[in-house]
C-alpha cells in the first residue's frame, strides 16, 4: 500500500518534511504550495541564523529547545550533502548594561540544560578580540561556537530539488482552500485547481496554518499573530565586516538585532519586533522608524555604514503562535491530519529536526513502520560563477560560451547560470519569474537592485518559455503592460 | 586563459569612451575599446529625443544618431573593440602598467595596458538609497532602465505612471511616457526648484498638462502585487516632512529617477582616491586619478548634463594620457583646487599651472547675477544666473593660472551680486 501524503506549504518546513518523506519507501508527497514558485513565504525573509540552541528557555519550551539544537546538528549534514551555502561563523550575544549581563547570563545557564556545546562568558577586551569591529564600549558577550548562517532560500529551494529527485511532486499557484474530512479520516484537500486525494495531510502553511487547521475543524483557538522584523542590507565592499555573527542581548523590553555578514557577503542588521494585527498577514511593508530603530540599536554594538551603502531594505512576518509554542502534532482524529504550524523562530534552525520528529510522530500516531528507500539521489545547489577563479571561470566558458555572457555586472551572474536556474525551475514544476531567477542565482540582488539586469534575465525567460517579453513575469504580475507600437494601436 | 597586451585600454564603449578612444586610435597607438553591453555608443543609444551634440557637432541630434556618429568616428579608426566583455576587475602591475580581467563569451581575457582610460559611466540611485519606505511591490523601475525598456525592447512599463525626481532624466522620461499614452500623475520633487533646465519643465511637463510638485517627497509605496499607489507629502525648508500634509497618488508604476553616481567600484578596488561630492575620482588637469597613467572621463568622472561634456571630457583624458606616456618622471600638478562660496564642486582638483583648463562646477542653489571669482589669481567672470541643474564650464588660460604657482592653492567662489 502507498501512503499519499499531501504537504501544504513549500517553505523551509513544507520543504524538509517533503525531502524526509521523500526518502522513505511506499510514500507518494505532494507538495501544495499557492504561489508561483517555492520559498516565498516567511522563509524567505529572515535572518538566516543555524541556532546554537542556547536561547531557548527548556522549561518554557521544551520541544522548541531540543528541536533547535538537532537541527543544528542536521543542517550542517544537509548542507555539505546538497551543497547548500552554510557557513558556521559562531555568535556573540553582546552585553552593554548591567541589566543585559544579567540577562545573557541566563543563556550561559540555557546552553547547559539544553547541551549546547561551545558557549562561554567573554568579558571587555576578549569580544574585541574575536571581533575588531566591536564598539569598544561594550561590556562583554556570551559566545557560541556553533552558531551559522545559511541562504535560507537556497536552501529550501534546493531540499524541494531533492525531494521531487526523490519522487516527489510539487504543485504551484495551488491554494488549499479546504481539508476534506469523512468520517473522522483525512480524504485530501480542495484547491483552486480541484480536489487532491490524500491519506495524510501535513500543514505547514506558514502565517496561514491557523486558518487552514480551522478549516478540519481543529485547533478552533489557535490564531496566529504576524510579528514583523525588518532588515537594512548594505552592499559588499563596506567596511568593517563582521566575521562572527553579532546581536544585542535581547532584553524583555528590546528585542535582539542583529549585525552579520549574509552568506553572499553583504552587510545586513535587523530584525525589528513588531507585533500586527492578526489578518494582515501579508504586512510586509517597512517603516521610516523601524530603520532608523534598528540602525540606533546596531550601532551600539557595531559601526553602521552610511545611509549611501545601504542597498535594499525589506521585511519578513514570524508567524507568532499563542505563547510562543509551536504546534507540531499528528491527530487520530481526524486520522491523518497533521500540523506543523505557527512555526516561529528558531523554525529555519529546527527545520530538519521537525520533519524528523514529523516522520516519528506519524508512525507512532497512525502506527506505521516506515522503511528507507535504498538509494537516494541527491541534487546540489547551484554553484556561483563569481565564486570561482579565474582559471575556473575560463574553463567553464570553453565548455560553455553562456557561461562568457555576464547578466548582471553587479554580482556578475552569468547566461548560463540563468538557463540553469530556469531549467531547474521548470524541473521542480515552478513558474519561471525575474524574482525566482534572483532568488537561485543573485542576478539583481546587487546594488542596482536589478535596474540593468531585469531586462537581460526577462529576455531569457522569453527566450527559454517563449512568452513574449512584455509578459514575462517579474514576480506575480508582468513587467511591463505590452509593447509600445501596440498601445499606440490602442489594439489593448 | 586568453592573454592580450595593448598600448591603452579603455573602458566603457559610451560617449567619453569612444572619443577618447578615436583620439588615441589617431595618434598611432595599439588601442582597445571594452563595452559590456550587446552595442557601443552608452546611454544615448537609449535616447531617441533630441538635445545631443549641440556644443560638439553644432547641431542638435538624438542621442541615437550622435551615439552613431561616435561609433562611426571611431569604426573608421584602426582600434580594437570587444562587446559584451564586461570587466570584473582591474590591478596595478607596476608604475602605470595595468591588468584587467573580462568575462566575455570566448574566455576570460587578461588584457594589458601601459595606459587606462576609465569611462565606464555612472549608475542610478534606487529606491532604497533615498529611502522611500513602504512595500516593495512590482512596477518600480528607475529612468534608465524605463528608457531602455521602452527604446530598445519595445515593452510600455506602465500606464499611471508618478516620478521622482526633477532632474532632466526624469523630466524627459514624464515626456515619454506622456507621448506613448501614459497617464503622467505628477513628477515629485524635493527640492523648492526644479532639477532640470527650465526649458525641459515647460516642453516635457507644461506642454503635456504634467503637475510639477515641487517642496513634495514620496513616503511609501504601496501595492501588494503591482504598485497601488505611492503616499506624497509636502516637505519645509530642512526638507523634512510637514505632518499631516501626506496624500495619495493612485498609480501602476514608479520612476525613481533620483541622480546618478559614478560608477567607479572597480577604481574603489584598485585603491584610486575618490571624493564625495562629485562620487568619482580625484584628478589633475590631465584628468589622471591618484594612479599614474589612468585617466577618468565622462560620467564615471562627475555626472555630466550634457554628453558634449562628456565627449570633451574623453578627448582630454586621451590627450593627457598621451602626455604622460611620453614623459619619464612624476607629473607635478600640486596646486590645489578648492570649493569654495556657492559651488558644491569643481573638477580638476589639481592642476599644474603650466596649461589651460576648463573646469566643470556645479552651483549649490539657483542665484542670479552671479560672480564667479578665483581670488588668488585675481580671475573673474559674471554669469547671468547659476542653476544646479546646469554644470558651469569655465576655460581658465594658462597665463591666469600660472599665477597660481606661488599659492599653492586656487578657490572658486560664486557670489550673488
Ligand atoms: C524576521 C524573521 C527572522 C527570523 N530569523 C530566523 C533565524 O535567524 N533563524 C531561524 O532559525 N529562524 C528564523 N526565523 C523563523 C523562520 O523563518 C521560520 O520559522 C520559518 O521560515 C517558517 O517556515 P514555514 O515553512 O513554516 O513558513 P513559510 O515559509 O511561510 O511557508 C509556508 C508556505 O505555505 C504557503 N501557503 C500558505 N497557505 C497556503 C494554502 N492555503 N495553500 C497552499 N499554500 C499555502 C505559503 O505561500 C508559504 O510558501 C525568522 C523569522 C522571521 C520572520
Ligand atoms: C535618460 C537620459 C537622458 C539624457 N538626455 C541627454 C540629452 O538630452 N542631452 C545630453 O547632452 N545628454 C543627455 N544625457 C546624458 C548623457 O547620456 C551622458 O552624459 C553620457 O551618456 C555620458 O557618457 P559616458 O561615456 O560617460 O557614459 P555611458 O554612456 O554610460 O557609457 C559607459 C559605458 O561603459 C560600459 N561599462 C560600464 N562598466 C563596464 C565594465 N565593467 N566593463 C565593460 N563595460 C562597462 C557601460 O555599459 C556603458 O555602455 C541623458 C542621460 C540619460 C540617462
Amino acid at each position: 500500500m502507498v501512503l499519499r501524503v499531501i504537504i501544504v506549504g513549500a517553505g523551509v518546513i513544507g520543504a524538509s518534511i517533503a525531502y524526509v518523506f521523500s526518502t522513505i519507501k511506499n510514500v507518494e508527497v505532494i507538495v501544495v504550495e499557492k504561489e508561483p514558485d517555492v520559498c516565498w513565504g516567511v522563509s524567505k525573509a529572515n535572518t538566516g541564523i543555524i541556532h546554537p540552541g542556547h536561547e531557548e528557555d527548556p522549561r518554557a519550551h521544551p520541544l522548541r529547545a531540543k528541536l533547535c539544537v538537532e537541527g543544528n546538528k542536521i543542517w550542517r549534514e544537509w548542507s555539505s550533502l546538497m551543497n547548500i551555502p552554510f557557513e558556521e561563523r559562531g555568535e556573540l550575544m553582546i552585553f552593554t548594561t548591567l541589566e543585559e549581563r544579567r540577562e545573557a547570563l541566563k543563556y550561559v545557564e540555557f546552553a547547559k540544560l539544553n547541551n549546547v556545546p561551545g558557549v562561554s562568558l567573554l568579558e571587555g577586551q576578549e569580544v574585541l578580540m574575536l571581533e575588531r569591529g566591536v564598539a569598544p564600549s561594550v561590556l562583554g558577550a556570551v559566545y557560541a561556537k556553533t552558531a551559522g548562517i545559511i541562504s535560507p532560500f537556497e536552501a529550501t529551494i534546493t531540499l524541494i530539488e531533492n525531494s521531487v529527485a526523490n519522487g516527489a511532486k510539487l504543485l504551484v499557484n495551488t491554494e488549499v482552500k479546504r481539508i476534506i474530512i469523512e468520517n473522522g479520516e483525512v480524504r485530501g484537500v480542495e484547491t483552486n485547481r480541484g480536489i487532491i486525494d490524500g491519506d495524510v495531510v501535513v500543514n505547514a502553511a506558514g502565517l496561514y496554518s491557523d486558518k487552514l487547521a480551522h478549516t478540519a475543524g481543529v485547533e478552533l483557538d489557535f490564531k496566529i499573530r504576524p510579528r514583523r522584523g525588518q532588515y537594512i542590507v548594505f552592499e559588499r565592499d563596506v567596511e568593517p565586516k563582521p566575521r562572527v555573527i553579532l546581536h544585542t542581548t535581547p532584553t524583555p523590553l528590546t528585542k535582539g538585532v542583529y549585525v552579520v555578514t549574509t552568506v553572499h557577503g553583504n552587510l545586513l542588521i535587523g530584525p525589528t519586533a513588531e507585533d500586527l494585527d492578526y489578518d494582515e498577514k501579508e504586512n510586509t511593508a517597512t517603516t521610516e522608524t523601524g530603520l532608523e530603530q534598528l540602525i540606533k540599536e546596531a550601532s551600539k554594538i557595531y559601526r553602521i555604514p552610511p545611509r549611501s551603502k545601504v542597498i535594499r531594505f525589506f521585511s519578513g512576518l514570524r508567524p507568532e503562535p499563542p505563547d510562543g509554542n509551536w504546534l507540531i502534532k499528528a491527530y487520530d482524529d481526524p486520522w491523518g491530519l497533521i500540523s506543523v504550524a505557527g512555526i516561529r523562530s528558531p523554525g529555519l534552525t529546527a527545520a530538519p529536526a521537525i520533519a524528523y520528529y514529523v516522520k516519528e510522530i506519524v508512525e507512532e500516531v497512525f502506527d506505521l513502520k516506515f522503511e528507507g528507500k535504498e538509494e537516494i539521489k541527491v541534487i546540489k545547489s547551484m554553484e556561483r560563477m563569481a565564486e570561482k577563479s579565474y582559471k575556473e571561470i575560463d574553463k567553464l566558458i570553453r565548455q560553455n560560451p553562456d557561461y562568457g555572457e555576464v547578466v548582471c555586472y553587479c554580482n556578475v551572474v552569468s547566461k548560463a547560470e540563468v538557463l540553469e536556474a530556469l531549467r531547474r525551475t521548470l524541473e521542480i514544476g515552478a513558474v519561471p519569474t525575474i524574482d525566482g531567477v534572483k532568488f537561485r542565482t543573485t542576478a539583481g540582488f546587487g546594488r542596482c537592485q536589478g535596474s540593468k539586469c531585469r531586462i537581460n534575465v526577462a529576455q531569457i525567460i522569453s527566450e527559454v518559455t517563449g512568452k513574449p517579453l512584455h509578459a514575462v513575469m517579474w514576480r506575480r504580475s508582468p513587467i511591463g503592460i505590452g509593447d509600445v507600437k501596440v498601445l499606440l494601436r490602442q489594439e489593448i | 586563459m586568453k592573454r592580450v597586451s595593448y598600448d591603452v585600454v579603455i573602458l566603457g564603449g559610451g560617449p567619453a569612451g569612444l572619443a577618447a578612444a578615436t583620439k588615441l586610435a589617431k595618434s598611432g597607438l595599439k588601442v582597445l575599446l571594452i563595452e559590456n553591453r550587446k552595442h557601443l555608443g552608452g546611454i544615448p543609444v537609449q535616447c531617441i529625443h533630441t538635445g545631443f551634440g549641440l556644443l560638439y557637432f553644432k547641431r542638435d541630434v538624438a542621442g541615437t544618431e550622435f551615439a552613431q556618429e561616435l561609433v562611426d568616428m571611431f569604426l573608421s579608426t584602426e582600434a580594437d573593440y570587444m562587446v559584451k566583455a564586461h570587466v570584473t576587475e582591474i590591478r596595478e602591475k607596476s608604475h602605470g602598467v595595468y591588468e584587467l580581467f573580462a568575462i566575455t563569451r570566448s574566455g576570460v581575457c587578461r588584457i594589458e595596458s601601459k595606459g587606462l582610460i576609465y569611462a565606464a559611466g555612472a549608475r542610478e540611485r534606487s529606491i532604497f538609497e533615498i529611502w522611500v519606505t513602504g512595500e516593495r511591490p512590482e512596477g518600480v523601475y528607475t529612468a534608465g532602465e524605463a528608457q531602455a525598456l521602452m527604446d530598445l525592447y519595445g515593452i510600455m512599463p506602465g500606464r499611471d505612471v508618478v516620478i521622482i525626481g526633477s532632474g532632466d532624466v526624469g523630466l524627459i522620461m514624464a515626456r515619454r511616457f506622456a507621448v506613448e499614452g501614459a497617464n503622467v500623475k505628477a513628477v515629485v520633487e524635493i527640492m523648492p526648484y526644479p532639477g532640470g533646465l527650465i526649458r525641459n519643465v515647460v516642453w516635457c511637463l507644461q506642454d503635456f498638462n504634467i503637475p510639477l510638485l515641487l517642496s513634495h517627497m514620496v513616503r511609501r509605496i504601496e501595492g501588494r502585487s503591482r504598485v497601488e499607489k505611492v503616499v506624497v507629502c509636502r516637505v519645509d525648508e530642512d526638507l523634512n516632512p510637514i505632518p499631516g500634509s501626506e496624500f495619495e497618488l493612485k498609480c501602476d508604476t514608479v520612476i525613481v529617477s533620483a541622480g546618478l553616481r559614478p560608477d567607479v567600484d572597480l577604481l574603489a578596488k584598485l585603491g584610486v582616491e575618490l571624493e564625495p561630492t562629485t562620487g568619482g575620482p580625484v584628478v589633475n588637469d590631465l584628468l589622471e586619478a591618484s594612479k599614474p597613467r589612468l585617466h577618468v572621463a565622462g560620467n564615471a568622472l562627475l555626472i555630466n548634463d550634457l554628453v558634449d561634456y562628456a565627449v570633451e571630457q574623453g578627448e582630454w583624458a586621451a590627450e593627457g594620457l598621451l602626455e604622460r606616456l611620453n614623459e619619464k618622471e612624476v607629473y607635478k600638478a600640486g596646486i590645489k583646487v578648492k570649493v569654495g562660496e556657492g559651488l558644491r564642486f569643481v573638477v580638476p582638483h589639481y592642476i599644474s599651472g603650466l596649461r589651460d583648463v576648463t573646469f566643470y562646477m556645479r552651483a549649490q542653489k539657483p542665484m542670479n547675477d552671479v560672480v564667479l571669482e578665483v581670488d588668488e589669481i585675481g580671475f573673474q567672470v559674471e554669469l547671468y544666473k547659476a542653476r544646479p541643474a546646469e554644470i558651469i564650464r569655465i576655460k581658465i588660460p594658462v597665463r591666469a593660472l600660472a599665477r597660481s604657482k606661488e599659492v599653492g592653492t586656487i578657490t572658486f567662489n560664486a557670489r550673488s551680486t
